[in-house]
């Protein structure tokens, strides 16, 4: 018996994708395999780690506790999103290069994109907001110390990146 | 780690959302899913349909109004704890939240589907235990109330019957002249907590009226004692020693990987005196 | 002038395409394959009576399930015993598919290869095994009093006994003015990096060649493995290593089965072929380390000199032993750390348990051998009432007596013999850095708050860099660009960046011209890899060497080509000129030359035909030259090179509650030369943090019939950000090594090894009650107050 699959169309990135799923098709393995957007990482598949959150309409979520059948009409943005339109880094992945907040990279995509969000909401993060603002991912090379500086570095690139644009 | 296959149903309306779950004995709904989808990746849970309710209209409100606080099953734990209104009007229910997991699982998880999941160890139906609240839920017979009382049945058990939908909690208004207090300790911050207890504190001057304190991860249902008796009016070592001594008889705190029972029973003595304390000073604040 | 790179805090290459999201991970390469689910043993210790797959290829989706039977020739045999070693007298490993029995919970005993992971997951469950249940030894209490056996054949449930001495401890220990014994014990932690194990497979046949990539640390030990299996030549196997999500050990070749069962399944569907394990999986079926119980006895001097000391532990080697004893090896040589005791010696048991297998995490037995050490160095100090730090420099190593011999055998069979490094300077740094002379007065100050707070000092010596050997191949390519091929592989430690810096710096090239490959077997198939903090030391020397070797031949070709002398010459931002005038060619211009071909391909070669070299009258390749502008070389040192480093911790217990708060950690590293200090900070942080995780927070809870109760990310509690140190304070010291070019030593596991030994000291600082034992969580601590309290009012 062949299990039945669903028609759905997911919004990643500002791109339209259609796929046709099973409805246990966790989004973590939607976008990573059916839409080629291997920049998701899954470290834990129960929700803990955090390595494959995703914006989805600009909130940090668990993509491993999420069916991709339940994500479709949701805009969804992923690692590959973070870029500035030009190509070059946004300010999140820019402040992990200069601060040295990765090591071998699998939980990073996690990162930047709770990051992203968080500095949305809060442009200026004091330290102990910056941590408040990574608390639910791990990162097992780090030790966090400049994951912590890349926080607080990536708020000062955005804010400085709007100054310019204004 | 992944689920068995379900067949998937996401009704726009509440009455197909409960014809999918009346038709399917084995049916589970689908809100947050921050519990559920671990449990089925885990192949724990294997239910045969899931209903998928998030694109039922008009229940993701937070209401708030002089009587309290009410929460539609659609309701993101995030917007809740957001809502200022909820922190103005019950005070307690923010302060829990605030321990719910971490942020990126409250942007998805419902309060309404914690309150659901029965969860001796998580804070949401501790609180409505604790403030006396009551869960609205739809059937085939139609809408019915509830009360905490009856909600909580057994260990990750509720009341609530399989062909229903739990459509809005409520969470009465903190009462005048009393105060509220949460703290619960874990290994990890944002980890199910080894003791958490919170504390409903009702003066008259200085003298409490009445005390009530909810626990967390000390039983194996959301379990509320009062201690008004035993502080007997006022607030000292040794009423706050008999008062902790009074939920005790009432507790059955257990030895697992992380905490053995004597340090849970511990934890909840320290504690109770430390919320009992903190929401009686609260209380008297709130009286001026 | 090229900035000298050596030293410098250069930012990463390697991060341009990770924070993209464009990194290449086992999981992300062919997208084509299909995927293989492994059926693991749900019990400790059965007899398997039968297995029924019937059901199985029925399911939609399903293209093979193999049990035991199913495998042939060389992969029916027992996997490998990786390193063998005369004491281990009853090494015994798995097989690729459990034959007959099974020893632990996770145990593969089928595979499945489907269209997707979820179909092979619903095949598994389909899967039918008789079992016929037998007892479980778990812990080393159990393994020791043997009323059980893992093995029928292993008395005792001993491996291995070994036992090494320098000197005659037990008469020195007789004859010491005062003695002491300690019994200590660590519990059993893991690597547990980001990403799991993966293996992809893919069979060529139009090539009759297998490629294989893996998440592993040896690439070139998985392809030996692949080849012996399957019964290749060598030649016939590619073994690529991708981008790896963190290794800690873990990822070392046994190989794992999964390693052996793709590639099988590749070659016999005929189609690529993926294994993703996932996190239930890791805990279970891949490595643990740590758990250990040691007992000291110790005589030592008044001033706390350590005249003789015997060690006796029992180290819990899981149900096989496929790496052989390195861990306990090294607990038992590392343990003296800085010091030099009149006499030493050690004896442990390797023992049997039915319980995931155990092979180097981060530190790798260091962390036990220096809790061993600095508690009994604390021990020693209270016994005595001498101040603790007072203690450790009585029994350093001093800087002038380098090369030190400890008269031991090490890990890599070599003597124990200490390159350089500076105690009494480290101690000194790390008691400013921690404001040790002060402390009693911040007590004082807590203790005025009703606060209750502890300050511990560990310090240890690491051996890094352990042969045998890595090798480098540098390559100049006519654009000037510079291509590196080193064997081992990387799994986040900057290699990339790191050997770019040394290229640069050897070459003089820009470091943007340098491309570093790591870890494929097409690219340089000889290779050891990357563990034991050996990548910096050997891969860096080797490349060093290669690089050297390349510019020899540039500078060679140049000095024919500018008619000049080759000291002479320099090279500059990639162009060799005569010094001291503008006559000048550009490297790739030189590698044109150095390959004496008929055709202009492009400009490169065009602007070679203004400049004439070799011999007309010669071959143009002569004798004992070969084309092309290269370098190939290779580091083998006569030992390991020893860094060494000291931790200071300062703790709150919570008086109430028993909670354990970091106030304060500090650190004081010397691996010799930094090549780059962000990089070796980097490392020393994550260290700590697996430290802080050793220390109070991760364990392995077995139950008594051998089921893992933590399996998940829930209840094996690796630290997040909140419960690492909001700060650590580092400072180096660079005693060069004398047995590199580079005067490097390691630096990856350093930060890890000290912190439970550290926070055991500053927990019983706080608390004034013996601490034996490691983690240690809040209940625990609660519970040893309880234990201690009656005799506390006895002794009032």
């Amino acid at each position: 018996m062949t299990e039945q699959t669903h028609q759905i169309r997911l919004h990643v990135n500002g791109v339209e994708h259609e796929a046709a799923v099973p409805a246990r098709r966790l989004l973590s393995d939607a976008l990573r395999h059916d839409l080629g957007l291997t920049g998701t990482h899954v470290g834990c598949e129960h929700g803990v780690c955090g390595a494959c959150t995703v914006l989805v309409d600009g909130q940090p979520m668990r993509s491993c506790l999420m069916f991709a059948v339940s994500a479709a009409g949701h805009e969804i943005t992923t690692v590959e999103g973070l870029a500035r339109p030009d190509g070059e880094l946004g300010p999140v992945q820019q402040a992990f290069r200069e601060c040295h907040g990765l090591q071998c990279g699998f939980c990073t995509p996690g990162f930047l994109t709770t990051i992203t969000a968080g500095i949305a909401e809060n442009p200026d993060p004091t330290e102990d907001e910056a941590r408040d603002m990574v608390a639910g991912n791990l990162c097992r090379c780090t030790g966090y110390q400049n994951i912590v500086k890349a926080v607080c570095r990536a708020a000062e690139l955005a804010r400085s990146g709007e100054d310019g644009a204004a | 780690m992944k689920p068995a296959p379900f067949d998937y149903a996401r009704p726009g309306t509440l009455e197909e959302a409960l014809q999918a779950l009346a038709g399917h004995p084995e049916a589970k709904v689908l809100a947050g899913g921050q519990s559920l989808v671990p449990l089925l990746s885990m192949r724990l849970a294997a239910p045969a349909v899931l209903v998928d309710i998030n694109d039922l209209p008009d229940l993701d409100h937070v209401r708030v109004s002089a009587d309290g606080v009410r929460i539609g099953a659609l309701a993101r734990h995030a917007a809740v704890l957001r809502d200022p209104d909820v922190a103005r009007v019950q005070p307690l229910v923010p302060l829990a939240l605030a321990n719910v997991a971490h942020a990126t699982i409250r942007n998805r998880g419902t309060t309404v589907g914690s309150l659901v999941h029965a969860d001796a160890a998580a804070e949401m139906p501790m609180v409505l235990r604790l403030l006396d609240g009551s869960l609205d839920v739809v059937g085939p017979g139609g809408r019915r109330t509830i009360p905490v009382a009856e909600l909580y049945v057994g260990p990750l058990e509720s009341s609530l019957h399989h062909d229903e939908i739990a459509v809005e909690a409520f969470f009465p208004a903190l009462a005048k002249h009393t105060g509220v207090a949460f703290e619960e300790i874990a290994r990890r911050h944002g980890d199910y907590a080894m003791c958490g207890v919170a504390a409903v504190v009702t003066v008259d001057g200085d003298r409490v009226v009445s005390a009530r304190a909810g626990y967390l991860s000390v039983s194996d249902i959301p379990t509320v004692v009062d201690l008004t008796d035993a502080l007997d009016g006022s607030i000292s070592d040794a009423s706050l020693a008999a008062a902790a001594e009074v939920a005790l008889e009432q507790l059955e705190p257990e030895t697992d990987i992380h905490a053995t029972a004597d340090y849970r029973a511990h934890l909840a003595r320290v504690l109770t005196a430390r919320v009992v304390t903190a929401a009686h000073e609260n209380a008297r604040e709130a009286r001026s | 002038m090229t900035t000298k790179m050596m030293g410098a805090k250069v930012q990463r290459v390697e991060d341009d395409r990770l924070v993209r999201g464009t990194g290449r991970y086992v999981d992300d390469v062919a997208p084509d394959a299909l995927h293989a689910a492994v059926l693991r043993s749900p019990h400790a210790h059965a007899r398997i009576v039968s297995i029924d797959v019937d059901a199985v290829l029925d399911i939609d989706g399903v293209h093979a399930v193999w049990t035991h039977e199913d495998l042939e020739g060389a992969m029916a045999d027992p996997l490998p015993l990786l390193i063998p070693h005369p004491t281990l007298t009853h090494g015994r490993t798995q097989y690729a598919l459990a034959k007959d029995e099974v020893n632990y919970v996770g145990e593969a005993i089928a595979l499945v290869v489907a269209e997707d992971r979820y179909v092979a997951e619903d095949a598994l469950a389909q899967i039918v095994v008789e079992y016929e249940l037998l007892p479980a030894v778990v812990g080393i209490e159990a393994a020791r009093s043997a009323a059980n056996l893992v093995h029928d054949d292993v008395p005792g449930n001993v491996a291995a006994r070994m036992e090494q001495s320098n000197g005659d401890a037990a008469a020195a220990i007789a004859a010491a003015p005062h003695t002491l014994s300690l019994d200590l014990k660590i519990e059993r932690s893991a690597c547990m990096p980001m990403e799991g194990r993966g293996t992809v497979a893919r069979w060529d046949p139009d090539q009759n060649r297998l490629q294989v990539w893996t998440s592993t640390q040896t690439s070139t030990g998985v392809r030996a493995a692949v080849a012996a299996k399957l019964g290749l030549d060598l030649g016939q196997v590619d073994v690529i290593t991708p981008d790896v999500g963190g290794g800690f050990g873990v990822k070392i070749v046994h190989p794992w089965p999964e390693e052996l069962l793709v590639p099988l399944a590749a070659q016999r569907l005929g189609r690529a072929v993926k294994f993703t394990e996932d996190r239930r999986e890791h805990f279970i079926s891949s490595a643990h380390e740590r758990a250990q119980e040691h007992h000291v006895e110790v005589g030592f001097d008044d001033e706390g000199r350590v005249l003789g000391l015997d060690v006796r532990f029992w180290h819990d080697h899981g149900a096989y032993t496929p790496y052989g004893l390195i861990v306990p090896i090294i607990t038992s040589t590392q343990l003296l750390g800085p010091y030099k005791p009149g006499a030493y010696h050690v004896q442990f048991d390797s023992l049997y348990t039915n319980t995931v297998i155990v092979t180097p995490y981060r530190g790798a037995g260091r962390p036990q051998g220096c809790f061993v050490m600095e508690r009994t160095m604390d021990a020693i100090a209270a016994e005595l009432g001498l101040d603790r730090a007072d203690v450790r420099a009585a029994n350093f190593i001093q800087p002038d007596e380098f090369p030190y011999d400890q008269g031991l055998i090490f890990q890599d069979g070599r003597e124990l013999k200490y390159d350089s490094g500076d105690y009494p300077a480290m101690l000194d740094k790390i008691k400013e850095l921690v404001d040790w002379d002060h402390f009693e007065d911040f007590r004082s100050a807590k203790a005025a708050e009703g606060k209750r707070v502890g300050l511990g000092l560990a310090c240890y010596v690491e051996g890094t860099g352990v042969g045998p050997y890595e090798g480098a191949h540098v390559h100049i390519e006519t654009s000037g660009k510079v291509k590196v091929a080193t064997g081992l592989t990387s799994q986040g430690q900057g290699h990339q960046t790191a050997f770019a810096q040394i290229v640069a710096d050897e070459l003089g090239v820009r470091f943007e011209d340098v491309e570093i490959t790591t870890g494929d077997t097409r690219r340089m198939p000889y290779a050891v890899g990357t563990f034991a903090s050996r990548a910096a030391v050997m891969s860096g020397s080797a490349i060093h060497l290669a690089a050297k070797r390349a510019k020899e031949k540039a500078l060679r070709i140049a000095a024919d080509a500018l008619e000049a002398d080759v000291d002479d010459l320099e090279i500059v931002d990639g162009v060799v000129s005569v010094k001291g005038t503008d006559s000048s060619i550009p490297l790739g211009t030189i590698a044109v030359l150095s390959n004496p071909l008929r055709y202009a391909f492009d400009e490169a070669s065009k602007a070679a035909t203004q400049f004439n070299v070799g011999d007309p009258t010669k071959p143009p390749v002569a004798e004992d030259d070969e084309p092309g502008l290269e370098g190939k070389d290779f580091y083998s040192p006569p030992r390991s090179t020893f860094a060494s480093g000291m931790h200071a911790v300062i703790v709150e217990t919570d008086v109430e509650t028993a909670e354990i708060r970091i106030l304060k950690y500090a650190v004081v590293h010397d691996c010799g030369h930094l090549i780059n200090p962000m990089i070796v900070e980097g490392q020393i942080h994550g260290g700590v943090a697996q430290g802080v995780g050793g220390a109070l927070y991760e364990r392995m809870a077995y139950d008594e019939s051998g089921q893992l109760l933590n399996a998940s990310f829930m209840d094996f509690l690796m630290p997040y950000v909140t419960e690492v140190p909001t700060s650590i304070e580092i400072d180096h010291l660079e005693t060069p090594s004398p047995l590199n070019p580079l005067g490097i030593k390691g630096a990856g596991e350093a930060g890890v090894i000290p912190g439970s030994a550290a926070f055991a000291a500053a927990i019983e600082d706080a608390e004034r009650l013996p601490i034996t034992a490691m983690p240690i969580s809040p209940s625990e601590l609660f519970a040893l107050r309880l234990a201690h309290a009656p005799h506390a009012e006895e002794s009032k």
